[in-house]
């Protein structure tokens, strides 16, 4: 294989990795389940999208095919757990925070307002 | 029957391709399965525009390229959004109202809309879609049309 092939392959299972990191980043800053979702359906798009698309150039052909098979099922099937986490959390009678409540929930979580009296 | 032939061909380009055994013995088990799989379907009535979607195979082909570069746009968004240290959301439930007249075409909408990071249908009811939105920029409306106008031209003017 080509050293520029090598270089794309390397950058998009970087770049994926990347967007993995930023989502688990996310699940830990955003405050409640129904925003952490929108940090967790980041891993399922762009991290698991990138990280297949870069390993797709590892293989023969016929492995590159199945990879993207492999994506194809996890894009349709991760909206429909999305749908359902966010039906049993609404179900459970959690409400989602909005607006201003949800910015006041973060910032009582970084250091510099935690010594407001 | 056209539909029925249609999910056995594309049943087994799918055993062709994830066993990779192409000898006699193994193709005949392929045949054997995708033969039975489809007689199950029909007699259990599931063989409709639903189960095999083929009508909308072609106009498919402009949607998905489409759908992948707002997902890409969406996920950039999302991550500088995580990223900034101010940590800037404005979380809120929003309602689209739909314009597809099928139930396929709402089921493409909806999934179309939480596969985008950002938004994420919570549910459906009639024509009115109710989304919760990580900031309500994501879901200013005009992004939502614009998926909206795409997702019924995929639908065509049949079924």
């Amino acid at each position: 294989m080509g050293t520029a092939l090598q270089l794309l392959s390397w950058a998009l299972i970087l770049a994926g990795a990347f967007f993995t990191l930023v989502g688990a980043l996310g699940i830990l800053r955003l405050p409640d389940v129904f925003t952490r979702m929108h940090a967790a359906g980041m891993t399922d798009t762009m991290g698991a999208g990138l990280i297949l698309g870069g390993l797709c150039f590892q293989g023969d052909g016929i492995t590159a095919v199945r990879l993207l098979l492999i994506l194809v099922f996890l894009w349709f099937t991760c909206p429909v757990s999305t749908h359902a986490l966010a039906r049993a959390a609404l179900q459970g009678g959690l409400r989602p925070l909005t607006g201003t409540a949800a910015q006041r929930d973060v910032a009582a979580q970084t250091p510099a307002s935690r010594q407001d009296p | 029957m056209i539909r029925a032939a249609g999910l056995w061909v594309v049943l087994f380009a799918l055993w062709l391709l994830l066993s990779g055994h192409y000898q006699p013995l193994f193709l005949t088990f392929g045949v054997a399965t995708c033969t039975l799989a489809v007689g199950v379907a029909y007699r259990m009535g599931t063989l409709d525009d639903e189960s095999a979607p083929f009508h909308l195979a072609w106009r498919a082909v402009a949607y998905v390229p489409w759908l992948v570069w707002d997902i890409l746009r969406c996920n950039v968004q999302v991550a500088r959004t995580i990223l900034s240290p101010k940590l800037r959301i404005d979380p809120a439930i929003v309602h689209f109202r739909a314009s597809q007249r099928t139930d396929l075409g709402k089921f493409v909408y909806a999934n179309s809309i939480t596969l985008t990071p950002g938004t994420v249908t919570t549910g459906i009811v009639g024509d009115d879609f109710e989304v919760h939105a990580l900031s309500k920029g994501l879901a200013d409306g005009s992004e939502e049309n614009e998926m909206n106008r795409r997702v019924t031209a995929l639908e065509g003017e049949a079924s």
